[in-house]
């Protein structure tokens, strides 16, 4: 119980929705000011929120800061880093900055809309299956087992190979690949609150199946999902870039880290820039949101869920 | 632990038994007609329905069904329509390739995760775990193929120690020759596992060092050197292995990226081929075996650990 409340609370926080609630009562409003001033001590947690933040505004305002057109072509072709030209220029001659800040956007959106789609599929179902039990729970377990026998990739790889590439099958098959993940943290947390005081007596009381989810269930989830949230945004743009690098990503007209990257292997030799600086972008988004959720999961008390 | 280890048989039969089941409706799930798809610009109406024939897709669903089954139970995973070879015949090429690449990752990464996750443990929180969390990090969030390119940059480009690219049969090379030309790409499949085992290495060792029996054994005078290695070590390492298996997926999947990168034929590029000429049986069968490989690795290690861990009870 103690957990659960507990939980749910710093989800709150977290989330940024239980602020009315907090509010109304003095030890709830002290409860959520010692778990806030916990996540201020989480160093990690910290430091992720403020690069990701920084990102997000690159993603945003990208288009607006980017010293030049990302399909501008005309200062020569494989330029090294100059002011003008702070990382450089492509083997088309164009920007390579222009185009990485361009490219921001592509991989969180990426990254964020698998994520949020893993989390609201495997989500139900790991709901449905810890709550609901018996052949429902047997039938959903089977199902992710199945998809947890396909690493994430050769996954991702098989549904854009079936649905070919572009933006949109691309976070589908991404989310698909994560399904499992938020599938299985849902069902443990959703078998063990189904046993909780609270939830039998709002049973006991006559509240229906969904009351039960809405109201007792689901605020108790949100503070593990937040924490796999994060992990799963920075595996999805991860993949979206191992996906791009392969040729089997998003429209090759998009500029993103992934084709940049795939673009560059070929002129390694005479352009290290091309390479190094896409590669350097994904590590610090990816080192951020892993930041990010590491430090969450320790400010939470997060257990079971795991970025690795 | 009998009884676990057949119903953990049982269960991975059935997880395999699914597998080959999605994979058979793989070809099926594809928009449109998955012929015009393969055939491309060859397409002729004439040329679809021999292909159609030869792959079956001409028969009602069931006895295609039942075929496929029967054909992946002997062994026969039908040919590619790129190559004209069989595609069991490609994976039989391609497979010692990619274990290899996936050896020599998964030894690296132990050779770097199991002492820097000791020494980590035992000068908790020193400059030195600092620096090994750090650098965990850094690990967990790169991408294996950028990692793997940055190797070539140093290594082959500017200090030119080492083949760009490439692979030698290790029976017409010698080891030497194979080694040099699989050190790159191993090590950049290794470094991100070996992160994640680190980190698992360090835990484990330091909620161990923490139990009363490593209490005892210090109070009764045990040095210091055998509490570690004789009493802690051994403890600490047993989820290691659980974690190891759940790994394995990033190993694959690594191999997979990375033998792209160093133009290794093993059965990853060989996919990524496939999936290009849209040859769909060389994909159906590469992605089978992946997920066979890595049901079968995850069987062994479950079995392993109950063999390590005599307290665990399995109902």
């Amino acid at each position: 119980m103690a957990r659960a409340t507990h939980t749910s609370e710093a989800a709150d926080i977290i989330a940024g929705t239980g602020s009315a609630t907090a509010l109304t009562s003095g030890r709830q409003q002290s409860s959520g000011f010692r778990l806030l001033r916990r996540l201020q001590r989480e160093r990690k947690a910290i430091a992720g929120l403020v690069i990701i933040a920084l990102l997000t505004l690159l993603a945003i305002f990208g288009p607006l800061l980017a010293p030049y057109h990302p399909d501008a072509d005309d200062f020569g072709i494989l330029q090294a880093p100059t002011l003008e030209h702070p990382m450089g220029t492509d083997s088309f001659g164009r920007d390579l900055f222009s185009r990485l800040l361009i490219g921001t956007r592509v991989s969180f959106s990426v990254g964020v809309l698998a994520a949020i789609a893993a989390l609201a599929i495997g989500g139900t179902l790991g709901l449905a299956a810890g709550y609901y039990g018996r052949w429902v729970d047997s039938l959903i377990s089977r199902a992710i087992d199945l998809l947890w026998a396909f690493p994430v990739i050769i996954l991702a790889v098989a549904l854009v190979a079936i649905f070919g590439a572009g933006f949109r099958n691309v976070v589908i098959a991404i989310a698909v690949a994560y399904i499992d993940d938020f599938a299985r943290i849902v069902r443990g947390e959703t078998l063990s609150l189904r046993e909780q005081d609270f939830t039998m007596a709002a049973r006991a009381l006559g509240a229906r199946d969904d009351e039960v989810m809405g109201r007792h269930i689901v605020p108790n989830l949100v503070a593990p999902l937040t924490v796999q949230l994060s992990f799963a945004v920075g595996l999805g743009i991860l993949t979206e870039s191992t996906l791009t690098f392969l040729g089997l990503g998003v429209n090759p007209a998009t500029p993103t880290w992934g084709l940049a990257l795939n673009e560059g292997r070929d002129f390694v030799r005479q352009a290290w820039w091309i390479s190094v600086f896409p590669g350097l972008a994904i590590v610090v988004t990816v080192m951020a949101l892993n930041l990010l959720g590491d430090g969450l999961r320790d400010a939470l008390d997060v257990r079971g869920v795991s970025d690795v | 632990m009998t009884q676990y280890i057949i119903r953990r048989l049982i269960q991975s039969l059935f997880i395999i038994w699914g597998c080959a089941t999605l994979v058979f409706f793989m070809l099926r799930m594809i928009p449109g007609d998955p012929v015009i798809q393969m055939l491309g610009p060859e397409y002729t109406p004439e040329a679809a329905d021999a292909l159609r024939h030869k792959l079956g897709l001409d028969q009602p669903l069931h006895i295609q069904y039942i075929r496929w089954f029967g054909n992946v139970l002997t062994g026969d995973l039908g040919g590619s329509i790129a190559s004209g070879e069989t595609v069991t015949g490609a994976i039989a090429t391609g497979l010692p390739k990619t274990l290899s690449l996936a050896a020599l990752s998964f030894l690296i990464a132990l050779v770097i995760a199991v002492p820097t996750g000791i020494i980590a443990a035992l000068r908790r929180n020193s400059g030195f775990d600092y620096a090994a969390s750090i650098v965990a990090f850094i690990g967990v969030s790169m991408p294996s193929f950028w990692f793997g390119i940055i190797l070539i940059l140093i290594f082959a480009v500017r200090l030119r120690w080492l083949p760009a690219i490439g692979y030698s049969e290790i029976t017409e090379d010698g080891v030497g020759e194979w080694f040099k030309r699989l050190i790159l790409p191993s090590l950049a499949i290794g470094a991100g596992y070996s992160a994640i085992l680190m980190r698992f290495v360090r835990a484990g060792l330091l909620e161990v060092l923490g139990s009363d029996y490593v209490r005892t054994a210090r109070a009764k005078g045990v040095r210091e050197q055998s509490v570690v290695l004789r009493h802690a070590l051994r403890n600490s390492l047993i989820p290691v292995v659980t974690v190891i298996g759940i790994q394995l997926a990033l190993l694959l999947s690594g191999t997979v990226v990375v033998e792209t990168v160093f133009s290794i034929r093993g059965i990853g590029r060989i996919l990524v081929g496939a999936i290009f000429d849209r040859d769909y049986p060389m994909v159906q069968g590469v992605i089978l075996l992946i997920a066979v490989i890595f049901v079968l690795a995850n069987l062994i290690v479950d079995i392993v650990y109950t063999f390590l861990d005599p307290r665990i009870h399995y109902s």
